[in-house]
């Protein structure tokens, strides 16, 4: 498989704190590529470094051979990265359909159209209502966002990055917060998006994560110290020392 | 035919009233009422251009009286220049030339204060329009030749075809007309792809920028079309008053034309309109019984913010069921 994202020597420093320590990592385009790392490891600065939100002290960052590093978030959005958010961050006055059509609307390049009324583009809302229907909120399409549960919105923040037909998706510990039921619909429903899309997903919730990567990536004080299938992680001593526990 | 919603009803009510009544009470003989209903329609423009910022694009701005006073001398110093000579390019009575300088000087400086103030936001956003509004007020003070802060009068309203502002009928047809323009449009662009952008912004900016969209020029984009439409307003204003001074301009009218906003129900075309209807109802009512009117209006401006979060739409329109009315303060 190709490398489809490729990181090389990302720092970060925040006053004396190196959040992120020369992070190298590769993601192979079609896989599904877990971070993990305990509390305070850098995973969603290493996150917002790769989405453009924080603009990193050195390193480059390349999406598919092409250097990306300083390129600003919106641009990086176009090009193919789309980002879910470890805290919910939707657009909570807006309804559930818009929410996802605002993704829809994004893939065209600019919105720079003032005539026509959103609401009256049909292929907006079917394709809006389309990827609603692949997370299961279509019924709620029409209601106000901050009207919806927690685990619903966990569902809408994955069917917006959906949307935006990215070729790489930065999922956020998209489980937080959820109940172990939740979780586990969340579970099945990664692993029914495997394989379509490139996904790097950082998650605390170890079930899911050796259920769905193909490979883990251990973060651990700003740096990876580990890179491997679920197995090799599993038996790796220095991740069973610094993260795992020994037993 | 949809059915009209509540606010439709209302926005309905509303324009019809000022359609019927003013002219009704100039027929009848009362001038005076027929004045303060132009001034009312001019000043809902005002209105309805600020709420395209701070109802839908959550932008405070709190200089817009600067589009006023720009678009006010659009019209005052060209007309100067051609009854009292000296500027012979810019000297001229015509209207259309007035309005295409007053829409694209506001433009203008909405573009250029527009690029500094945009990379702030709360209340930085507001002291930052209040300095550039400021500064705009403060050059025409000094501008000795156009009566400094004294004023400037304008003896020749502008002239235009099809109306004669002389005409107090004419020139209230001429700025309704222009109101219910100024309405659609914001209604128009606020339910366009371009409104969508905006308003997400508005809610949540980060979300809005990772999904591709460089949310500054959207931004910069409506500020520069609610300016270009106060200043429209400002040059109804100058021909209406036939005096204008830097006084218009200065920070307090700004504060009233927000005070409009927020009254009337940000974030809905009619809001503003209401709320100038009220504020210039008040101004007049309280007015008439004390010098000190400010004080009333102040406190019953502390009810509304308190007590209607929505304003004056949001409190006649809200479903009194309580998880409906939570939903819509959020």
């Amino acid at each position: 498989m190709p490398t489809l994202l490729k990181v090389i020597d990302l720092k970060k420093s925040f006053g004396g704190v190196n959040a992120t320590d020369g992070v190298n990592l590769e993601v192979l385009e079609g896989e599904l590529h877990a971070i993990i790392g305990p509390n305070g490891a850098g995973k969603t600065t290493l996150i917002s470094q790769l989405c453009g939100s924080i603009k990193p002290d050195s390193g480059t960052i390349t999406l598919a051979g092409n250097n990306i590093t300083s390129k600003p978030a919106h641009k990086r959005a176009a090009l193919g990265i789309t980002r879910s958010f470890q805290i919910t961050s939707l657009l909570m006055s807006m309804s559930v359909a818009d929410n996802v059509a605002l993704a829809v609307q994004a893939r065209q390049g600019h919105s720079f159209k003032f005539f026509k009324a959103a609401n009256k583009i049909d292929h907006l809302r079917q394709e809006a209502i389309a990827a609603l229907k692949e997370v299961g909120l279509e019924n709620r399409a029409d209601d106000v966002t901050s009207a919806l549960s927690h685990g619903e919105h966990r569902q809408l923040e994955i069917a917006v990055a959906l949307a935006t037909n990215a070729t790489l998706m930065l999922l956020d510990e998209p489980m937080a917060g959820l109940g172990p039921e939740e979780s586990k619909t969340m579970t099945a429903y990664l692993k029914g998006l495997k394989g379509s899309r490139t996904i790097l997903l950082i998650e605390h919730d170890m079930d899911a994560v050796f259920a769905l990567a193909d490979r883990i990536s251990v973060l651990v004080y700003g740096k990876i110290i580990a890179t491997g299938t679920p197995e090799e992680i599993r038996s790796n001593a220095d991740v069973k020392h610094a993260y795992l526990g020994e037993e | 035919m949809k059915a009209l919603s509540k606010r439709g009803w209302i926005t309905l009510l509303v324009m019809v009233a000022l359609a019927i009544l003013p002219p009704f009470f100039l027929w009848n003989g009362q001038a005076f009422y027929m004045d303060l209903a132009t001034r009312l329609v001019i000043l809902a423009i005002a209105g309805v251009s600020l709420n395209l910022l701070l109802g839908y694009g959550g932008m405070p701005s709190f200089g817009h009286a600067a589009f006023l006073g720009i678009g006010a001398y659009a019209v005052g110093i060209p007309a100067y220049h051609n009854t009292y000579g000296g500027f012979e390019i810019a000297a001229s009575y015509s209207g259309v030339y007035h309005i295409f300088l007053a829409v694209g000087l506001s433009a203008l400086f909405a573009l250029l204060t527009g690029i500094i103030c945009l990379r702030t936001k709360g209340v930085y956003f507001i002291m930052i329009t209040m300095a550039f509004a400021q500064m705009i007020f403060y050059l025409f003070v000094s501008f000795e030749i156009y009566g400094g802060d004294d004023g400037l009068t304008i003896d020749t309203r502008s002239e235009l075809p099809l109306f004669n502002l002389d005409e107090p009928l004419q020139m209230y047809m001429l700025c309704y007309g222009s109101l219910v323009a100024a309405m659609l449009i914001v209604r128009m662009v606020t339910r366009s792809q371009f409104g969508m952008v905006l308003q997400g912004a508005k809610d949540n900016n980060e979300r809005v920028v990772t999904l591709g969209y460089s949310t500054f020029a959207y931004r910069l984009t409506a500020y520069v079309i609610s300016g270009a439409m106060c200043g429209y307003a400002g040059a109804l204003l100058g021909n209406f008053t036939t005096f204008i001074s830097p006084e218009m301009m200065e920070w307090t009218r700004s504060g009233e034309l927000m005070f409009m906003v927020i009254l009337g129900g940000a974030g809905a075309t009619i809001g503003p309109v209401m709320g100038a209807a009220i504020f210039i109802l008040v101004e007049e009512v309280f007015s008439s019984f004390t010098t000190y009117w400010h004080l009333p209006f102040g406190i019953m401006l502390l009810g509304i913010v308190l007590f209607m979060r929505t304003g004056l739409l949001g409190f006649l329109t809200a479903d009194r069921s309580k998880t409906k009315l939570k939903k819509e303060e959020r």
